[in-house]
């Protein structure tokens, strides 16, 4: 998993059936001293985050599974939202 | 997820036969703010996307989740059609 800011939304109309009623979250992947690492991505939200939070997010078919049994087509997901993290 | 905008089609009669009749577009992955980055990919569209459009595209297993696509060998397809994108700073 990978530790991530919510950096905004997207709002899509026409898209697969599995994916409504799910939102979808820009995410930025941080580096431990809370810099941008690589390029936003878009994630689908199975915790309530919201836009400033940090989170975690899970990479890979895997995001899928906080809303089986539907089969949601995603490769980004966030499933927890960070209260607050140290690098010892 | 990637965000891209698709940028052409692709045409290819001989192919698997699980890509039958399956429409494949040329996409281009953009940032947030609409500034196309990085490689062109083709992705397989199962939402009747169309050039000029901004696309959600999903990657890896996970496609073969979109709408049609199950047990077709493709690792990219087009599972949203963008409307707006906000980015806060």
């Amino acid at each position: 998993m990978q530790i991530a800011r919510v950096i905004g939304h997207v709002v899509s109309t026409r898209k697969d059936e599995n994916l409504v009623a799910i939102k979808l979250l820009l995410v930025q992947p941080l580096t431990p001293d809370r810099q941008p690492a690589g390029r936003p991505l878009v994630a689908v939200d199975a915790v309530g985050a919201g836009v400033g939070e940090e989170v975690f997010f899970v990479r890979g078919k895997e995001a899928s599974f906080p809303f089986y049994p539907q089969e949601a087509p995603v490769d980004a997901g966030i499933v927890g939202i960070i209260d607050h993290w140290d690098i010892g | 997820m990637l965000l891209a905008k698709i940028v052409g089609t692709v045409v290819a009669t001989r192919k698997d036969p699980r890509l039958v009749s399956n429409k494949l577009l040329v996409a281009r992955p953009v940032d947030p703010r609409g500034k196309s980055e990085g490689s062109y990919l083709v992705a397989v569209d199962t939402v009747d996307a169309g050039v000029g459009e901004t696309v959600l595209i999903v990657s890896g297993s996970s496609a073969r989740m979109a709408s049609g696509m199950k047990d077709c060998p493709v690792d990219a397809a087009i599972v949203g059609i963008i409307d707006t994108i906000d980015v806060s700073d």
